[in-house]
């Protein structure tokens, strides 16, 4: 299961530097969003996976029985599930704003910035 | 009492900025609810201010839960006197606002964004967590974006994408350093951290980790070979959002870096510093050479950043306890200076029309005080006595020969040669 979970993060992690790099706007919004998702599987992995054992503390006991799995790095992918989300919405509205005025979703168009 | 008044640096700017929400038609209002705001929040920093340096370290548990196991806020004399100079800039910025933002952009939330600005601003410098830090620094970089690209004039638009994509790597590179860290040593309490990692029987792994930090932060503080995105970006919007950003977001990213490297990855220090001492170098190198070739005053001045940045690194990276004094100390003066820089370049932008050197003959002829104020934080940023520069690339140099760090003391004594003939 982990291996298959690396394989996946792996491959995400390529598809979304690949389209990052490509020219077009667009292109660039969806690697980034392939980015967001490998972190969040990545984090997930090495969490260290633990089938079918929630972190519940039995009644009358201090702590949940050995082994259990760990809630933390849910917690923090739940987290950056959300800010991503955010991030993605406000990203698509700002290439859009950017295409209308420039007229092309060219990065290498997007060069007035940098003139001496 | 003392529990509450950490917190009310992040409590009162976020209540300022809901505030704002229920005036948007009136300005006025807005304008009030921002600057009591951060007059406010700067009083509390001074109090905090005093209080460390009078009793110590101190923190609070948020919730009640434990400290490795809640979310911790700490103060300590580093953090308090971050926090009481992004209040002192909170507040003079809003006072040039007043003055030169234009109605617009005023309407459509300029004061509320800057109110959650700051909020993630002092909440990176309050948390004791490492995640929470990351959290913070999501809240502080999603209203940059916003800031940078309100208005939406084609140049803001284009440094806008640049700015957000660059900065959206650093924070993925940010998140999975973090995950890849607590997969291995199992904790995010920065104090945890640094015993765990002390007794960790791996540390090249945590010193892979310890560079993933150093590109997240890097590309957040504009260091060498990740730096392209400041000069392409800063100079787009207006005086006064180009002023804070200048002042405050870099260095965010740098009291992040001091945060992690000398609290956290201590364990393997002459990989770490040689590589920040590498980066430092030619940070400041490169920084002071891209300045020379501009025309814009403010991306001679986005250049300078960089410049300055190095630095701090530098110091960061000698790693002794006066070069570590020496890097917060340039940092508190830069964040001064480059803010005052920024905003002067901002009024002679609204008497010239341009910002381009090579039109802007003739302005201390008829604004000498304009000229001598621009003079004093200029001269300041080269390091002449007995200007705040000069203290702090004095400890700089100082801790540099100490070291027996020939080289880049050197450099650095060269690069600010080369700052003060622009």
């Amino acid at each position: 299961m982990i291996l298959f979970l690396a394989l996946i993060t792996g491959i995400l992690t390529t598809v979304g530097i690949f389209l990052l790099l490509r020219r077009s706007l667009v292109k660039v919004i969806l690697g980034l969003a392939f980015l967001g998702h490998a972190a969040n599987l990545l984090i997930f992995t090495i969490g260290r996976i633990t089938k079918g054992k929630a972190a519940f503390v039995p009644e009358g006991l201090q702590s949940p029985f050995e082994p259990f799995a760990d809630p933390l790095p849910q917690a923090l992918i739940l987290t950056a599930i959300v800010i991503g989300f955010g991030v993605q919405a406000f990203l698509i509205v700002l290439f859009k704003q950017n295409y209308k005025s420039l007229k092309s979703d060219d990065l290498d168009d997007m060069n007035t910035t940098d003139m001496l | 009492m003392m529990n509450i008044l950490i917190l009310l640096p992040l409590v009162i700017p976020f209540l300022g900025a809901i505030l704002t929400l229920f005036f948007r038609e009136k300005v006025s209002f807005q304008r009030g609810i921002f600057s009591v705001s951060s007059g406010l929040v700067f009083i509390v920093s001074l109090f905090l201010l005093d209080h460390v340096f009078t009793t110590g370290v101190f923190s609070v548990q948020i919730g009640g839960w434990k400290a490795p196991f809640g979310i911790t806020f700490v103060v300590d004399k580093l953090s308090a006197i971050m926090i009481s100079i992004s209040g002192l800039m909170a507040f003079s910025t809003s006072l040039y606002a007043f003055g030169s933002i234009d109605a617009e952009r005023e309407k459509f939330g300029f004061y509320t964004l800057l109110s959650t600005l700051f909020v993630g601003i002092n909440g990176s410098f309050l948390t004791g967590d490492l995640f929470n830090l990351y959290v913070w620094f999501e809240v502080m970089l999603m209203s940059s974006f916003v800031l940078i690209a309100l208005g939406g004039t084609k140049a803001q638009l284009e440094g806008a994408v640049k700015y957000v994509t660059l900065n959206l790597i650093s924070s993925l590179f940010f998140l999975v350093a973090v995950g890849i860290l607590y997969g291995i040593v199992g904790t995010l309490n920065m104090a945890d951290l640094a015993v765990k990692i002390k007794m960790h029987q791996d540390p090249w792994l945590i010193t892979t980790v310890a560079l993933m930090f150093i590109i997240a932060f890097g590309i957040k503080s504009a260091m060498f070979p990740l730096f392209f995105w400041l000069p392409a970006s800063y100079h787009t919007p207006p005086a006064v959002i180009s002023a804070v950003f200048a002042g405050m977001l870099t260095k965010v990213g740098v009291y992040a870096m001091i945060r992690v490297f000398t609290l956290i990855f201590t364990n393997n220090p002459e990989v770490t510093n040689g590589v920040l001492i590498v980066l430092a170098g030619a940070t400041m190198l490169v920084g002071v050479l891209g300045a020379a070739a501009q025309n814009d005053i403010r991306r001679i001045l986005s250049f300078h950043i960089v410049s300055q940045i190095g630095y701090m690194i530098m110091g960061l990276a000698l790693a002794s306890p006066l070069a570590i004094a020496g890097a917060v100390f340039y940092i508190i003066h830069h964040i001064i200076v480059k803010t005052n820089l920024f905003l002067i370049g901002g009024i002679v932008n609204e008497i010239k029309g341009t910002f381009a050197l090579n039109k802007l003959g003739g302005v201390y002829k008829s604004y000498p005080l304009l000229g001598l104020l621009f003079l004093i934080p200029a001269l300041s940023l080269a390091g002449i006595p007995p200007l705040s520069g000069f203290w702090a690339k004095f400890s700089l140099v100082k801790a540099g020969f100490e070291a027996e760090a020939w080289f880049i003391t050197g450099l650095s004594l060269f690069v600010s040669i080369l700052t003060l003939f622009q």
